[in-house]
């Protein structure tokens, strides 16, 4: 995935505890497809609750649950706050 | 019911989201009486039991637990299948009763929206009710049904409620045209998952409707315990405790009845001996089937405590929480964070380790972790490394202060673990190819777990291991015995119990305690039978390694197992057969044993380059069995026999010629 030079925010670049709403989802048909039927899909509110170890993978609160995703895919979810 | 009344029996599938309680609900309707299998050729797990529908008999279908019926994973294409009725072998479902948490409303609701679509009868059974409830959140059931138009029946496994509910709610709309509760309005601007907007957009208004939240009180529970047990530094810490603790607890509580299981069989192939004439068959039953079948028994004792680990850890929602944790370490080497456990699991034994990759949903990732998992240096390779150590490192130190025998046997399992990594690697980018799967992963919230799910668990996965290794084993059990039995050498003087006495008492007094000639005759028998002529054979193939045919003859039986190279060598150099590898007199023998040409047949060289291709070579014919069962072919365990044989003879080869060429040996 390449980086644009006006990238918009997306899930990794936000901070631990910070609520955002979703606004677009990008990634492969595959994995914008299987992130959007757990529930993330555009005008969803979501929170990052905290990474692992290791910085990766985050966990995001989205829908009143609680989901882990590794950066590559949540560098797909662009958000707004 | 109109429509059913031709048919046998009813058919009811069972549907729901991971962790939404349907396997606790599936285990509450069915009872004991449960069948698991196969989906054919496929390894997606096919369980079914009868359900009671307040006296009509129907057969309930436990689907795997899915997030959606889209068809981009196996389980959810059979799932899919299964409900359109194109599944072989699967009656069409009559009614399909969707499992939903009432904690997680939002996305239960989704697979329930999919469900609506293929117009069969729904039933909702509302789960965790009281959990939710008690959290001081409303749920207007009323209401949902009416919004959904759909029963809605809340469930509690544990106290039976809702249960009688179930199943008159189900009888009612058998045969029914179920009302679609949406009208779907596919529109251009939503781009190809307008679908999945339009299913989520009804399902906001639904919950709308008929929930009152009043705060997120379990959530925030289970946040402050993800506070310790998911902290960068302790959550670590944390986790190989518990790890240390489970496998401590396999290690010490497995051992008295693995030697118990093992005494108990040597005492039936004592009384076979004892009771039936002396001959071809007896020699069979206790020496091929009852041996190698116990064998195998032998495990179930591990078996059973880990899976019992298993699912209290999955059950209560740690095992994920686990995977978060260590998922960037495995995915260095491409595997899924799920696969530690299976990994870890497998320094005790590799076939429960390779039982509990099924949590692994991704098929390749499942399958590269049950390829490397038998390099993980189990409790069966431990005798052969006492054996080695202690007859050739005994009392040396490194460094003055650390035993040689304690590096050696930590080396030994280092080695297994780095060309694991290696393997794993290597196959990631060849035949287990894949674009890394989507890794999302629900963190359920922490609850405690339910025991009958967990006992219910434990009991299916020793049974699907008894039944299904049991068959293959058997049959090898009984090749490999004939390779040792025949030819039948002249020397042995037949049936020389038998012709002393009809009485079975004294023939068993005769049997329990055998003549001193007994292990004699054995290594007689052993030297010309196939097995021996084998080692022979292979003598030309293994002499690089620093092996004679005597070691020839061992390593081919412990192929069946790797603890019978043990007890191999004691036949071979006449130690008797029951020396354990502590026995002074087998490192004696082993210490002292010449080759045919009277030089020293054992090396400290020689000893290690043993240990090496023991950490390396697949030896173990129940784990070929297991992973037969788990890939559902014959060419992923041939595969592993095949690439882990050939690197184990590598790397003892590159062991033994580099040890000669530094001067040791």
């Amino acid at each position: 995935m390449q980086t644009k030079p006006d990238r918009n925010m997306t899930l990794t670049d936000l901070p631990v505890g910070c609520d955002a709403r979703v606004t677009t989802v990008n990634g492969t048909s595959r994995v914008s497809r299987r992130l959007m039927e757990m529930g993330v899909i555009p005008g969803v509110d979501v929170r990052v609750v905290k990474m692992a170890p290791f910085g990766d993978p985050i966990e995001v609160r989205v829908r009143g649950y609680s989901l882990a995703m590794r950066r590559s895919e949540a560098d797909g979810v662009e958000v707004s706050l | 019911m109109n429509d059913t009344g031709n048919n046998s029996q009813i058919t009811i599938a069972l549907a729901g989201n991971p962790n939404a309680g349907k396997t606790t609900l599936f285990n509450s309707l069915t009872g004991l009486k449960q069948k698991v299998a196969n989906y054919p050729g496929v390894t997606v797990e096919r369980k079914e039991g009868p359900w009671k529908l307040n006296g009509t008999a129907a057969n309930l279908i436990d689907l795997p637990g899915l997030y959606s019926l889209d068809a981009t994973s196996l389980d959810e294409h059979i799932a899919r299948d299964i409900i359109t009725g194109d599944q072989k072998g699967v009656q069409k479902p009559d009614a399909i009763v969707a499992v939903v948490d009432a904690t997680n409303l939002e996305r239960n609701l989704y697979l329930v929206m999919q469900l609506f679509e293929f117009g069969v009868p729904v039933v909702i059974a509302l789960t965790m009710i009281d959990v939710f409830e008690k959290e001081k959140h409303e749920i207007d059931v009323e209401m949902l049904s009416v919004l959904l138009k759909t029963p809605v029946v809340p469930v509690n496994a544990k106290s039976g409620r809702g249960r009688a509910e179930l199943a008159a709610k189900i009888k009612e709309v058998l045969g029914n045209k179920p009302t679609v509760p949406y009208v779907f309005e596919e529109r251009e601007e939503d781009g190809p998952h307008g679908k999945i907007f339009a299913r989520y957009k009804f399902i906001s208004t639904v919950v709308q409707e008929s929930v009152w939240h009043s705060d997120q009180k379990q959530h925030r529970l289970s946040e402050k315990i993800d506070r310790i047990l998911t902290h960068k530094f302790f959550g670590l810490i944390i986790l190989i405790a518990i790890l240390l603790l489970v496998f401590q607890t396999i290690f010490s509580w497995a051992n008295l009845p693995m030697d118990l299981l093992g005494k108990g069989f040597g005492s039936l192939a004592d009384l076979v001996r004892a009771e039936m004439p002396p001959g071809i068959l007896t020699d069979l039953l206790a020496d091929g089937i009852i041996a190698g079948v116990g064998g195998v028994v032998v495990f179930l004792p591990q078996i059973l405590l880990l899976f019992f680990f298993i699912s209290l850890l999955e059950d209560s929602g740690y095992m994920s929480r686990a995977a978060f944790l260590l998922d960037k370490l495995m995915s260095r080497v491409g595997l899924h964070g799920k696969a530690f456990l299976p990994l870890i699991s497998s320094f005790a034994c590799a076939i429960p380790g390779i039982m509990a990759t099924r949590t692994i949903e991704s098929r390749r990732d499942r399958f590269a972790t049950i390829m490397i998992a038998p390099f993980m240096s189990c409790s069966a390779r431990l005798p052969v490394y006492t054996l080695m150590i202690a007859a050739f490192f005994a009392g040396q130190t490194v460094f003055g202060f650390i035993s040689l025998g304690a590096v050696l046997m930590l080396a030994m399992y280092a080695l297994g673990i780095i060309v694991a990594i290696i393997v794993a690697f290597v196959l990631k980018r060849t035949v287990l190819k894949s674009p890394p799967p989507p890794f999302l992963m629900e963190l359920p919230p922490y609850r405690l777990p339910n025991l009958r799910t967990v006992f219910q668990n434990m009991l299916t996965r020793a049974f699907l291991f008894l039944k299904r290794a049991g068959t293959v084993i058997l049959a090898i059990s009984i090749i490999l015995w004939a390779l040792m039995y025949f030819p039948r050498s002249l020397s042995v003087p037949p049936a020389v119990a038998g012709g002393l006495s009809t009485d079975s008492t004294s023939v068993e007094m005769t049997n329990v305690q055998p003549p001193a000639t007994a292990s004699g005759t054995d290594s007689e028998q052993l030297k010309h039978s196939f097995a021996g002529k084998l080692g022979h054979v292979i003598e030309p193939v293994i002499k690089p390694l620093g092996f004679d045919w005597k070691i020839g003859v061992a390593l081919i039986a412990s192929f069946a197992a790797r603890e019978v190279l043990v007890s191999t060598l004691s036949i071979i150099y006449n130690v008797g057969k029951d020396e354990n590898e502590q026995s002074e007199t087998l490192i004696a023998a082993v210490r002292d044993a010449k080759t045919d040409d009277g030089k020293p047949a054992w090396t400290p060289l020689t000893a290690l380059t043993l240990m090496v291709f023991f950490v390396l070579a697949m030896q173990c014919m129940s784990t070929i069995a297991v992973v037969r069962r788990e890939t559902n072919s014959w060419s992923w365990p041939l595969f592993m026999t095949a690439y882990m044989t050939a690197l184990a003879y590598v790397g003892a080869l590159i062991t033994y010629q580099g040890g000669k060429l530094l001067g040791f040996g």
